[in-house]
């Protein structure tokens, strides 16, 4: 993994630099020191680490247009930082950079009941939002797996999705308005609590944008009301291709789950010593389906979906019996991944989306690659949406075993891109797939993103050696080129 | 000008593209024309139809997905889905007759233009459905994103700015959408005698209620007398209507649910299978203004400040309205011709940010002279300006359609 190389003129004004912010915000809030610069050094991928050159904690919009406008002026990089929950490395800091983390910004502003919205900080965790509207009946739907921890502010940046999104959507689907600051320092409001603000959609492209392309300083998201019934299936099959033709007729018969989650056996193995969910230990394929919504509906519903199991050749078909029988359903799947930190001394999580009838390929050829490596692989697998999650084996203290398991990640990527999917599903590029994308994307592809980059960031300061494999000048790609004479477009087939 | 270009291909469409950008010239593109009359009126020198970029080439109904050509007809898709119980599920609204015109709608189009009907607030507009896109850009170079899957955050999300961009930034070729499943039961719940401020808080109510309410409109009584189904057209009164889809033991049960809640707000009625169907139809295709109106506006605003906003415009202008999306989309159609189109008035009812107000319906000399979109503020239009200049450097695809061009507005 390359990062740009850092500026050292900029590392020798550090001490400048330093002075410079605390003119903007309060002495504390400008970390400089090695000890506190420490827990800054890596996010939820910690097999990279990197002090940043000074942290800075701002409390305000007002702070953060002042601390860009003079980065910008001054040519000194920033690393939008919200938890540092990020598996793929957005917020890995540079030694050249600022990480400006917004953690203190962490106040819901505004609930907005006659218009179903939430105004809040990016600082504030995604589930208190949920938490602070659930005593009238609503939640917020995108819930990420690390909801208890990471931020709104880095959903945004990160477009996260979670258990419910195949019903709910993503984040991108349940956003009213954002306040961001761009790198220039100007502070824009886009959208509100209103719907399709005309105009190019710059909500949409800066959502999932990793923190490139502007600060996220505030946020408006739509709150829903929780639905009043869920009840969820437990069914094993003896074959992970049943387990797919079983979620491909679920969906076939004109039903959208709350939740669809696929375990392999490896994955069953592990979690069923951990937690006694009460797993099958003799298949090869569990489905846990969730249904939600009004009592009827989720009564009606799990008739069908228990038929449409038993005659997709599931082994075993259990409906929760209770709401504490729903819970210990979901409490096996949610401990996959500290499971499976038990069976092995690290894994490393991987993130693809692939069409679902290509499941049985791609696990066959996993597996395949699992014994060419000589690491093992448990899957959970968000069936519902086709992302995989198979976490990979290995352990750091065997030399040579952490480049074996990226090695293995790229290439399930790699397949994933090759099956018709895409490199990542909700985890983001970060540094982690940088270098992959090309996989994904032609050079003219990848020129183009960046042109949008240069639109919002003209000097790249903002979160520079993430997403993109090789950086262009904006000037060089701002060219337009136009030839006289017989060559204009060298690149098109002429009929 | 002479007739429009047709091209049978991506690359005959980027040969075209890169021959306007090499001799300068500006260049309108459209698929079916059924919504060539949004916006603002073009003057260019060629035209380039897209109706020979046509047909459905993947549909995976266990997958969710579909993908077709720019230029597909509307129906030939929604057709697919219905035989396999699926839709649109943005609910496209059909405005050829409000618009006066008559061409095919295509899946280009609806994304290009973003728009969706009653079924928005729960479900999305187009945007929210765009999962991949091939298109060729300004630069004449064909550029694809997102992909087939419905899960997917690599890269920049470069569909959100194709959705809605009025084809001025690049020209989708070949469009991906996730579709969903169609509920297999509809019914419609309406509440008569309401005010504009009562039909808000009720439709509020039944939103805010876990019955998953579809769509939320309401019509005030000297709008329901032009409804093709009966029960609206003989209501005599203002009705609010709420329609719940899905299985069918659901949605009876969250019928009788809503009619409860709702009794206290006025006499409750309900509509069942095509008189549902037409009524929201109506709504989507704003059918009360068809031919009564010659100036319609489409105002998106919070829904708490819907009624005050209505009543701040008939204040000043002899108008009509109606409500969708709670109370969030309010229907304008002026009953006088004020000289700016009513722009001053219908603009200054809500503050700056709070909403914003799109001409859907003008001749195109009113089109010309006024901004149809909600002005930006200086900030976001100069950011959208460089985001055009990235993708359509030349500024040759349908230039100020979107907004007018720079000359004009510095000319006011």
């Amino acid at each position: 993994m390359e990062m740009p190389e850092p500026d050292a003129a900029i590392i020798a004004r550090r001490a400048a630099i330093v002075e410079e912010l605390r003119r903007i915000v309060p002495a504390e809030s400008v970390i400089a020191e090695e000890e506190g610069l420490r827990a800054y050094e890596c996010d939820g991928l910690t097999a990279y680490r990197q002090l940043p050159l000074i942290v800075v904690l701002p409390e305000s919009t007002q702070q953060i247009s002042r601390i860009l406008k003079y980065c910008h002026e001054a040519n000194v990089k920033i690393v939008p930082r919200g938890a540092g929950t990020s598996l793929s490395g957005g917020a890995l800091p540079l030694a050249d950079a600022i990480t400006l983390g917004l953690g203190k910004l962490n106040q819901i502003l505004e609930i907005d009941y006659s218009n179903r919205c939430v105004v809040t900080q990016p600082g504030v965790t995604n589930l208190a939002i949920s938490q602070a509207v659930d005593g009238d009946g609503f939640y917020y739907a995108p819930d990420p797996s690390s909801q208890i921890a990471c931020t709104i502010g880095g959903n945004v940046a990160e477009n996260s999705g979670g258990v419910h999104c195949l019903k709910y959507g993503l984040t991108t689907n349940n956003l009213l308005g954002l306040e961001i600051v761009l790198m220039d320092g100007e502070v824009i409001r886009l959208g509100g609590k209103h719907l399709d603000s005309g105009g190019y959609d710059l909500m949409g492209i800066i959502t999932g944008s990793e923190g490139l392309l502007g600060v996220i300083t505030e946020i408006t998201v739509r709150i829903l009301a929780k639905p009043p019934a869920a009840r969820a299936l437990l069914i094993g099959f003896d074959t992970s291709e049943e387990a797919g033709s079983c979620v491909a007729a679920i969906i076939a018969a004109g039903i959208i789950p709350g939740g669809m989650e696929m375990m392999d056996r490896k994955a069953i193995h592990a979690v069923e010593d951990f937690v006694h969910a009460g797993y099958p230990l003799d298949v090869e394929a569990i489905l846990i389906v969730e249904l939600d919504g009004p009592d009827e509906e989720v009564e009606y519903l799990t008739g069908k979906v228990e038929q449409i199991a038993r005659e997709t050749g599931a082994r075993l078909v259990r409906a929760s019996q209770s709401e504490d029988e729903r819970q210990l359903f979901w409490a096996g799947r949610k401990a996959a991944f500290p499971a499976v930190g038990r069976i092995s001394p690290d894994y490393y999580c991987m993130d693809g989306t692939i069409p679902r009838h290509k499941l049985p390929e791609v696990l066959k050829r996993m597996s395949e690659a699992s014994e060419r490596y000589g690491l093992g692989v448990a899957n959970v697998f968000h069936a519902g949406d086709g992302n995989l999650h198979p976490l990979i084996l290995y352990d750091a203290n065997v030399p040579g075993d952490l480049e074996k398991a990226e090695e293995f990640g790229a290439e399930i990527l790699t397949l994933c891109v090759e099956v018709g999917g895409v490199l990542t599903g909700e985890h983001g590029v970060g540094v982690e797939k940088r270098d992959l994308m090309e996989t994904m994307f032609t050079e003219i592809d990848l020129k183009q993103q960046q042109r949008v980059k240069c639109a919002f960031d003209p000097a790249q300061l903002l979160n520079p050696g993430k997403v993109f494999p090789t950086l262009h000048r904006c000037a060089e790609l701002g060219r337009v080129h136009i030839q006289s004479g017989e060559m204009r477009f060298p690149d098109l087939p002429r009929f | 000008m002479s007739s429009p270009l047709e091209p049978g291909t991506d690359i005959e469409l980027a040969t075209m593209i890169g021959d306007a950008l090499a001799d300068h010239e500006s260049l309108e593109i459209f698929g079916g024309g059924s919504k060539r009359s949004l916006g603002q009126p073009l003057e260019v020198d060629r035209e380039i139809s897209l109706a020979g970029l046509s047909g459905i080439t993947l549909y995976e109904p266990e997958e969710l997905v579909l993908s077709a050509r720019a230029g597909t007809p509307l129906t030939e898709i929604q057709e697919c889905l219905a035989e396999k119980g699926q839709e649109l599920a943005f609910e496209p609204p059909d405005w050829r007759a409000l618009l006066g015109t008559t061409g095919e709608q295509t899946i280009g189009g609806i994304v290009a233009t973003n728009l969706a009907g009653p079924r928005r607030i729960r479900a999305g507009a187009p945007r929210d459905h765009l999962l991949g896109v091939s298109l060729v850009t300004g630069r004449a170079e064909t550029v694809k994103t997102g992909g087939r899957v419905v899960k997917n955050v690599t890269g920049y999300d470069l569909c959100k700015l194709v959705a809605g961009s009025y084809g001025t930034l690049g020209i989708a070729t070949d469009l991906t959408v996730k579709v969903l499943p169609a509920g297999e039961k509809t019914r419609t719940v309406l509440v008569s005698g309401l005010d504009a401020k009562d039909a808000v808080k009720a439709l509020n109510l039944a939103l805010s209620s876990p019955h998953d309410v579809s769509a939320a409109a309401y019509v005030p009584g000297v709008l329901t007398g032009c409804s093709s189904v009966s029960y609206v057209s003989g209501a005599g009164a203002a009705l609010a209507a709420v329609r719940i889809e899905g299985p069918g033991p659901s949605v009876e049960a969250r019928c009788l649910a809503l009619r409860d809640i709702l009794s206290g707000y006025g006499a409750i009625e309900e509509l069942h299978f095509h008189n549902s169907s037409r009524f929201w139809k109506e709504i989507a295709d704003v059918s009360p203004f068809f031919d009564t109106h010659d100036v319609v506006w489409r105002v998106s605003v919070p829904p708490s400040i819907a009624a005050s906003t209505v009543q701040r415009i008939q204040e000043e202008i002899d108008a009509d309205f109606y409500f969708d999306w709670g109370g969030g989309l309010i229907w304008i159609g002026l009953k006088s011709q004020p000289a700016d189109g009513g722009a001053s008035v219908v603009r200054g009812a809500f503050e700056i940010g709070d909403g914003h107000a799109t001409l859907v319906r003008a001749h195109s000399e009113l089109r010309s002279t006024l901004p149809v979109f909600q002005p930006q503020t200086k900030p976001v239009k100069a950011l959208s300006q460089r985001i055009k200049r990235a993708f359509d450097p030349g500024s040759i695809l349908n230039p100020g359609r979107m907004s007018l061009s720079l000359e004009a507005a510095n000319a006011n």
